[in-house]
């Protein structure tokens, strides 16, 4: 199981990584299981993806919610609201 | 249906004249354009950098246009939206609605820029005097995108 995790905005400043590459944790069945593993990580991780902070996800290019199920080989983009236009 | 992100400024009357192109059927075009303004939430701009996902922007993009194709009765959807560094009274995008008739077009090109508000994966950072910083989604842009799914 591998997920490539992308990071946009200020979620991408305030953990210091755009992308990263998550091996071996055949766990992550689904967004939010995901959201939580990374939460563990402790700060700076649990403050900017806590549930005030408004984290949006994407799956493969779609928006997607907690309960959208995630697979080997999926690209996941963690980002705040959008605000172009 | 044509969808474009770049960095290059784009010229209204160039785009309007390539969706017309070849079409006597049309009766209306719609046309929004945004701009950098100076000011945003009492703070004054300098400058304003647009970034986006590129792997999902397009695809975001081409899913609203083609939502609205089949919501309304229009003939075509253009939007071009620019990222990278921008300045005060700069372009950002363009909306362009054409149809048989103007109330498919005006009601279209607006559903179009609410989704994009709420949908597309663009964030601004803005410039200021006080320093950098990002742009906060509004409610009233998540209220606007909202309306369109009870009417």
């Amino acid at each position: 199981m591998a997920l490539t995790v992308l990071y946009f905005a200020r979620l991408r400043e305030n953990l210091g990584t755009a992308q990263e590459v998550i091996v071996g944790q055949s766990n992550l069945t689904s967004v939010a299981v995901l959201l939580s593993f990374l939460r563990a990580r402790g700060a700076p991780w649990q403050a900017a993806l806590s549930e005030e902070q408004g984290v949006r996800v994407a799956v493969n290019q779609d928006l997607a919610q907690g309960h959208t199920p995630l697979n080997d080989g999926d690209e996941v983009a963690l980002f705040p609201p959008v605000t172009g236009g | 249906m044509r969808v474009q992100v770049q960095q290059a400024d784009f010229d209204l009357t160039t785009e309007i004249a390539a969706l017309r192109h070849a079409r006597p059927d049309l009766g209306a075009v719609v046309a929004f354009i945004g701009l950098v303004r100076d000011m945003n939430a009492g703070s004054a701009v300098t400058e304003l950098t647009l970034e986006h996902y590129p792997a999902m922007t397009q695809k975001a993009l081409e899913a609203i246009a083609t939502q609205a194709k089949h919501r309304w009765d229009i003939e075509d959807v253009l939007v071009i939206h620019r990222v990278g560094r921008l300045i005060p009274s700069d372009q950002i995008v363009l909306v362009a609605v054409a149809g048989a008739h103007r109330g498919p077009a005006f009601q279209a090109c607006e559903f179009i820029m609410d989704y994009l508000k709420t949908q597309a994966p663009f964030w601004k950072k803005e410039q200021t005097p006080q320093g950098a910083h990002w742009v906060e989604a509004r409610n009233t842009d998540q209220a606007a995108a909202q309306r369109w799914e009870k009417s």
